[in-house]
């Protein structure tokens, strides 16, 4: 016997994001290795991943959301807690790390006053550390949104929070 | 020729524009696949690659031929195979699967098509680390151009063969590099590795049969079966086959990535194509192919750049990417750095990782924060013999330790330093 | 079997076996986390390393995972080697760094695997000087405790619960050395398995809610083996009792019956042995102080004085106390009590168990099934045990496959990666949805005549002399004719039924597919809804229907009703009326009931912790439970009551009473072999109940009395009560506790059996009464197909765990999970009436309400009219049209008959105020 709501558990997800998830569907043996590229539809859509977001999301993809929370704290992209419009990753990977990646770090901080992880107060960026970014032989390197800087010195810390 | 002598490298420019379909065309693309799918057969294709000596790129440099062959080919209950590219670099000090991805997007895809038809898989996955945006543009890109071109899809170059190419992005973690954790975040499951056996090639993605490769593994498969197994064969300075690419990153005046052949002396790659030291900086040592693998010294500079070589002189040629220790750079605080990664990175499945690692990082702090003592560097090379080759779950571990192994050999005094008080100033990094 | 050397020495053991299960089969000590018999290998977490050698001239050989190494013909290894040492002490020492040292207040505290792993390999010594990570807790339910600070993330919790018991809410979170076991939010853990968490977790994560609110450490619990009563399957339990209060339920393993794995109704369902609402005195009604002895004379009084006395037996009671009764009332005024429909099912149940000549499986044998249908059962709720051992069952064409593809079968995440490739068949027709569904190759929903007619159509498929049903639906015939596909092709194919629907066609359909399937090895197994159901139906005797005639006859005036609440048997008048017209009315029960309420004389009978008896379980096999403590005065064993009111007193002791029910019954005959009797010693002594730890002895009634008292002498068993006696040689079915040297954890189990997972030394508990003989005819009466009224809705009663079994009810963590008490029906019959779910609607034309039992005689006449419940309405859309479904067995539907015509309103908002 169980209890069958007539509300669909998805609800709560755009038309949108409901469609690139279905569409990814094709794609693979079973509904459950789409997990992670839903997840990354709600937060290319929202920034991050909500309680209900997840709830609906499992949902759709007709697993626990235990299992695709299990799933979703695993990955270090998948946003839990809400994030600024632009998240700012710093490469601290080793060569980064020689090359002044703690001073792009301090620099990006002190100009936003934000710790690592918070929201700036305008809401526009978080900071974030992240492994090596594969441009070792441009380093410090930061990924800005999807965009990739490099070769990053003081002027180029300023130039990106200026924008 | 130059353009012969670098075939993975030949149509990427300078100005950091990518090469289109056309400008691949115009190079002697796709006439590889167009050899093997039209003249050969699918084994003849695994024996080529086999016969031209390819070993992985991936790290471990198993031959890549031997690894298609013993993919079962007849086995009724196995309809389906799949071939999987690797394309995760997420070791520190790597960065040459990207270069590949971003500047000539169609010999990967040239290659893995040809891969695909050697094991007769109808469906492959390209398995893109998160974070490389650009790569993945370029390379939906390059899919639909192939797939225009009648390279991709149904029948392909009306030879009979389908193959659809699935690019899926990751979400970051490292561990998605080792290739049955990767089979696992495929399948949008936590990224734990699998025990093997079975291997990916009984038992894979789905349970069934799978070839994974990396990247620039497969960039060298058009060229083998273009230009022949002999022209192959030829390229190589020593004892591997072929080209690849080599990098320097760190305190070197020129840093960067070069195409070489295999063989090539590590002095070579330092001093020459990477131009030397920065002024003021000495050579301390360096990793001759990423994160996880042991220091090397100067002393070890004409040691070339093979497999078995490198293996020789007590490391691993890895990823064939130098991180360069400078004389002004902690040696304790680099392994420090490496370690914070790999336990952060750890998947947390097995005990020795999940939980020595993070020991490892409390132990090189309280060291480096004076509050060290001797037997803590017993208990590292404890950590160091514990978390080694067979006693984790996968080779996450192990890779962490050699750095750490081969700090505590050849700079014993550094750690020792921090520890009785005689520390002279370092340069703060 | 291949011969293999381990440190210099030379053994046989089980070819292809990995090397960890293989020495702990040897009887060899290997510390071990993440492995479990039942699940396999997991190679996660790296504790069982030994040192395996190439050849005989290797003398460095290479640290290998025990778990994860197959053993192969002349392979040589060491446990012993210093290497393999060193690194199992140096993994307990990283599995340590964040552990608490917390054992004082742990109550997994001296039964822990982890404290006896720690000390197998020798760590001792602290290096880590950081900080411990720590955790937050869940409010995981009224079952399980959290405490996740002490988990050493050997991943068995999840293996155990998503994996092996198809559970979805409990996962693992976050990654490296912040993973976190848990659920996604607090709340109650879903599983009906979540119990054997407290088990599975190596050390203090997971434990017993219900143990904590009256926790007693391991050494100083009494116990004694006995046998669940809250289901038919008959799972092996120790219970655990100190200061004459039952604390805790756990596991005891029986390699053919429950093997590792309790369900949570078995397991947290003990609380009604400790309710208030026990019969703890004696009551005669109008006599408020009467003493024991009084109302022992009393007893003799009316059964001397009555003209006849009617006994009435009992399901849930024992086969001796049963057969007491049926001695002291005689064969003619004897009745089984029972509700009506389910003595039918159950007499044709056993006959076709004793006369069909079809095989009735253990669980064991459930596990080894390559094709199952299952045919009108939710066996999650019926059986609950029973679905798990399915759930495996299914696993067999994954486990046939990983043999073509060279996967050793203990590999497991291996199997389970081939798993969707290769599933064996399941098949379920059901009334509406079930817990097994997710592992169903197919599934069917209908209501029970069309259950039946799927269930002919396949036997009619599979053997063409079987009949077939008329006028059976393209669907239905296509699906009968694949499950009769899918079970031609199986080598031990099973056919599971019983009686939740109420339906007899349901139970000949299930036969007849098992006797039309081909091959040698068919399997029928049926679930029924007592701890002794078929123990009684064996026994045989007449129906409740007709114990109510003969009083109304006047033939009997008297009745001494044998644990059993009549009102859950019969319509609430017929039982008032019958109650009413007696003379004299005895209820010897252990729990106050509505039956009992109405009786003259109450006398307090034992619970099953309190007393000793034999059960027989669906399968057929007869198992003893003992008492775990002595039955708290005045209260004593039904037996007793009943044996001490025969006229010459002829069986003073229980293996009499025993040994005579066998004579009485040659199907029982067996049932002296279930157990040795009370004479058994070992070297002169009796086992003893207590732990050789057992503390407190000479304080704990101090408080009373300062002189310790005596221990009470159990002439009735071969154990003792008290910590004296045998320790060793006692036959591993016989324990009360399991312990070994170094094992404190149940763990130590690996040593009492013959192979670790197989079957206890010395034999498993228990004694097959029936193997199969004989042969039926096809049954051939095959009822129409159900068709939906307009405005007329069929009431179907079906069980769920938590609700409808009688004793469990009273037990306080169960009954925070009660099933909820509301109406399921169909979406589009709700839709019909107007009603969403979660809006009252009102059931009319019941044969009787709840008021109506207190009513007096002359308001009796016209109870078919207009009785009206009212109550809560949900909807589940895979219930058929035209069926109402609620949960059997809750009080507030007591009165509600099966298969009842009713009709139904909505009710409006203005009438509810
Ligand atoms: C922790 C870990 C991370 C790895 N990461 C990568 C990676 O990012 N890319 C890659 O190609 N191989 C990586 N590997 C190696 C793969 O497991 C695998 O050997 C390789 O993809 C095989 O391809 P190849 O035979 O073409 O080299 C990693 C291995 C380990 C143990
Ligand atoms: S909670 Fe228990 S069972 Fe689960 S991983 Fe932790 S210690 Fe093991
Ligand atoms: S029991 Fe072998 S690795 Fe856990």
């Amino acid at each position: 016997m169980n209890i069958h709501t007539e509300k669909p558990d998805f609800e709560g997800l755009s038309p949108a994001e409901i469609q690139e998830i279905n569409a990814e569907f094709s794609h693979y043996e079973d509904k459950t290795a789409v997990s992670i590229e839903a997840l990354k539809i709600v937060q290319k859509h929202r920034g991050w991943v909500s309680d209900e977001c997840l709830v609906a999301v499992a949902g759709l993809l007709d697993i626990s959301t235990a299992q695709l929370e299990g799933v979703a704290t695993f990955y270090n992209l998948i946003y839990r807690q809400p994030v600024g419009k632009t998240v700012i990753h710093y490469c601290n990977s080793v060569t980064c790390w020689m090359l002044g990646a703690e001073q792009v770090r301090e620099r990006l901080c002190r100009h936003l006053n934000v710790e690592l992880g918070e929201m700036s107060a305008d809401g526009e960026y978080t900071i974030l550390p992240i492994v090596c970014l594969g441009a070792c032989d441009h380093a410090p390197v930061v990924m800005v949104g999807n965009e990739l800087r490099q070769d990053i010195s003081d002027d180029a810390v300023n130039e990106i929070l200026r924008r | 020729m130059e353009q012969m002598a670098k075939p993975l490298t030949k149509n990427i420019r300078p100005d950091r524009a990518f090469a289109t379909l056309a400008d691949y065309e115009s190079t002697g693309g796709y006439e590889g696949l167009r050899k093997a799918i039209t003249q050969l057969q699918p084994k003849d294709v695994q024996q080529w690659v086999k016969d031209a000596g390819l070993r992985g790129r991936g790290g471990a440099g198993f031959s890549t031929g031997l690894k298609w062959s013993l993919v079962p080919m007849d086995a009724e209950s196995f309809q389906t195979r799949y071939l999987v590219v690797n394309a995760d670099e997420m070791e520190p000090g790597t960065f040459k699967d990207r270069l590949l991805l971003e500047r000539d997007p169609h010999q990967l895809l040239e290659g893995i098509i040809i891969a695909a038809y050697a094991i007769q898989a109808h469906v492959a996955y390209i398995f893109l680390r998160g974070e490389y945006h650009l790569a993945a543009l370029r390379l939906e890109n390059a899919l639909l151009e192939a797939g225009s071109k009648g390279y991709l899809g149904k029948n392909i170059l009306d030879s009979g063969f389908n193959l659809e190419i699935i690019l899926h992005t990751s979400a970051g973690r490292y561990i998605c590099g080792e290739e049955t954790a990767l089979l696992n975040a495929l399948e949008g499951k936590r990224a734990n590795p699998r025990a093997k056996p079975p291997f990916p090639l009984v038992s894979g993605l789905w349970g069934k049969p799978t070839v994974i490769n990396n990247v620039e593994t497969l960039c060298n498969v058009p060229h083998i079966l273009h230009y022949g197994i002999e022209w192959y064969r030829s390229l190589a300075l020593g004892a591997d086959q072929g080209t690849k690419l080599f990098g320097a990153s760190g305190r070197v005046k020129n840093p960067g990535l070069w195409e070489l052949p295999m063989g090539t002396p590590i002095r070579e790659i330092i001093e020459e194509y990477a131009g030397g030291m920065r002024d003021g900086y000495k050579l301390r040592g360096f990793l001759p192919g990423g994160a996880s693998t042991d220091f090397m010294l100067p002393e070890h500079l004409d040691v070339v750049m093979d497999f078995d070589a490198i293996a020789k002189a007590g490391s691993r040629m890895g990823t064939g990417t130098l991180i360069i220790l400078d004389d002004l750079t902690c040696p304790v605080q680099m392994v420090l750095n490496l370690e914070e990664f790999f336990a952060q990175e750890s998947c947390g499945w097995c005990t020795p990782c999940r939980d020595g690692l993070p020991w490892t990082v409390t132990l090189l702090k309280d060291i480096i924060a004076g509050q060290g003592r001797m037997e803590d560097l017993d208990a590292l090379s404890g950590l160091t013999r514990m978390l080694g080759p067979g006693n984790t779950f996968c080779a996450l571990a192990p890779g962490a330790m050699e750095p750490l192994q081969s700090a505590l050999k050849y700079f014993r005094e550094d750690f020792e330093r921090y520890i009785t008080g005689n520390n002279a100033v370092m340069e703060s990094v | 079997m291949a011969r293999i050397e381990i440190d210099g020495e030379s053994y046989e053991v089980e070819d292809g076996d990995n090397l960890l299960s293989a020495c702990l089969s040897l009887g060899l000590d290997l510390p071990y986390f993440c492995w479990h018999p039942a699940m396999g290998s997991a190679g996660a977490c790296r504790q069982c390393a030994v040192i395996q050698y190439k050849d005989a001239e290797d003398s460095r050989g290479r640290l290998v995972m025990a778990c994860m190494t197959p053993v192969t013909g002349s392979m040589r290894v060491s446990i012993a080697a210093e290497q393999a040492r060193e690194f199992r002490s140096d993994n307990i020492e990283l599995l340590m760094i964040n552990h608490p040292h917390d054992c004082p207040v742990c109550e997994e505290g001296g039964e822990c695997h982890l404290q006896d792993m720690t000390v197998m390999t020798g760590h001792t010594f602290r290096r880590y000087r950081g900080r411990k990570r720590t955790h937050n807790n869940q409010n995981l339910g009224p079952f399980i405790n959290h405490e996740m600070n002490r988990c050493i993330a050997c991943y068995r919790c999840v293996r155990f619960y998503g994996e092996y018991a198809g559970g979805h809410d409990l996962q693992v979170f976050g990654v490296h050395n912040n993973v976190y076991f848990g659920r996604f939010e607090d709340g109650a853990l879903e599983s009906e398995f979540s119990g054997n968490l407290v088990e599975v977790c190596p050390t203090g994560v997971f434990t017993d809610k219900t143990f904590s609110a009256h926790y007693s450490r391991k050494w100083d619990l009494q116990t004694a083996p006995s046998i669940c009563v809250h289901c038919s399957l008959g799972c092996n339990i120790a219970p655990g009792e100190r200061y004459g209060e039952l604390r805790r339920v756990i596991n005891r393993y029986n390699g053919d019956v429950n093997g590792y794995f309790l369900c949570d109704r078995g397991r947290f369902g003990y609380g009604f042995v400790n309710s208030p609402e026990r019969i703890r005195k004696p009551l005669l009604k109008g006599h408020p102080e009467i003493t024991a002895a009084m109302a022992e004379k009393h007893f003799h009084d009316v059964l001397k004085a009555a003209k006849a006395t009617i006994g009435i037996g009992s399901p849930r009671a024992s086969l001796e106390a049963n057969f007491a009764l049926r001695t002291l009332v005689g064969e003619e005024n004897f009745f089984l009590g029972l509700d009506d429909t389910e003595h039918t099912l159950l007499e044709t149940i056993t006959g076709m168990m004793r006369n069909g000549g079809i095989h009735s499986p253990s669980l064991r044998e459930v596990e080894q099934a390559d094709a199952v249908l299952i045919l009108g059962e939710d066996v999650t709720h019926s059986a609950p045990r029973l679905a798990l051992s399915l759930r495996q069952a299914a696993r067999n064409a994954a486990f046939a496959l990983a043999g073509t593809m060279h996967i050793p079968l203990w590999q497991d995440a291996s199997i389970r990666q081939i798993q969707s490739q290769a599933r064996s068949p399941l098949f379920i027709a059901s009334i509406c949805a079930t817990r097994l569904d997710d592992i169903a190759t197919d599934t069917y929903q209908g209501g029970p005549e069309d259950i039946a007619r799927l269930g002919f159509a396949i036997a009619h498929h599979l053997n063409h002399e079987s009949p077939e049903p008329a006028g059976l639906g393209n669907a239905e015939n296509s699906l009968a004719a694949a499950v009769a596909a899918g079970l031609k092709l199986a080598k031990r194919p099973l056919i599971v039924s019983g009686t939740s629907c109420s339906s007899l066609a349901v139970i000949q359909a299930a036969y007849n597919v098992a006797k039309a399937l081909p091959g040698q090895n068919p399997q029928l197994t049926f679930t029924m809804p007592e701890c002794n159901s078929l123990g009684l139906a064996i026994m045989g005797g007449k129906r409740l229907q007709q114990a109510f005639e003969r009083m109304n006859e006047n033939l009997a005036d008297s009745v001494i009703i044998l644990e059993n609440d009549l009102y859950r048997r019969a319509p609430g008048p017929n039982v008032d009326l019958f109650l009413k017209t007696a003379a004299h009315a005895v209820v010897i029960d252990s729990l106050i009931n509505a039956t009992a309420e109405k009786a003259g004389l109450q006398l307090p009978a034992a619970a099953f912790a309190e007393s000793e008896g034999t059960l027989v379980n669906n399968e057929g096999r007869a198992q003893r439970f003992f008492p775990v403590y002595p039955a708290p005065e005045p209260a004593r064993g039904s037996w007793q009551w009943l044996t001490g009111a025969l006229e010459n007193f002829q069986w003073r002791h229980h293996d009499d009473l025993t040994a005579a029910c066998a004579i009485t019954f040659p199907a029982l005959a067996a049932i002296t072999g279930v157990s040795p009797g009370a004479d058994y010693t070992i070297k002169g002594c009796k086992i003893p109940r207590q732990p050789h730890r057992y503390s407190g002895r000479t304080a704990m009634h101090s408080d009373i009395n300062v002189r310790e008292p005596g221990q009470p002498h159990d002439a009735e068993t071969p154990f003792s009560f008290s910590m004296e006696g045998a320790m060793a040689q006692v036959p591993p079915g016989l324990l009360p506790v399991i312990w070994a040297p170094g094992w404190d954890s149940n763990q130590s189990i690996n040593k009492f059996q013959e192979e670790t997972g197989g079957h206890l030394r010395d034999g498993d508990a228990g004694v097959r009464l029936i193997e199969k003989s004989g042969s039926l005819e096809w049954f051939r009466d095959i009822p129409a197909a159900f068709k939906p009224q307009q405005e007329v809705w069929r009431i179907i009663r079906l069980p769920h765990i938590f609700g409808s079994e009688e004793l469990s009810l009273h037990s306080p963590s169960i009954a925070e999970r009660l099933s909820s008490s509301c109406l399921f029906m169909n979406p589009l019959d709700a839709g019909t009436l107007g009603v969403s779910a979660g809006e009252q609607v009102a059931i009319i034309n019941l044969a009787g309400s709840p008021e109506d039992s207190a009513r007096d005689e002359d308001e009796l006449i016209d109870l078919e009219e207009n009785s009206v419940l009212e109550i809560v309405a949900q909807i589940d859309k895979t219930l058929p049209r035209g069926l109402l479904v609620i949960t059997a067995g809750l009080p507030e539907f007591q009165f509600i008959n099966y298969w009842t015509q009713v009709t139904l309103k909505k009710i409006h908002q203005e009438g509810l105020s």
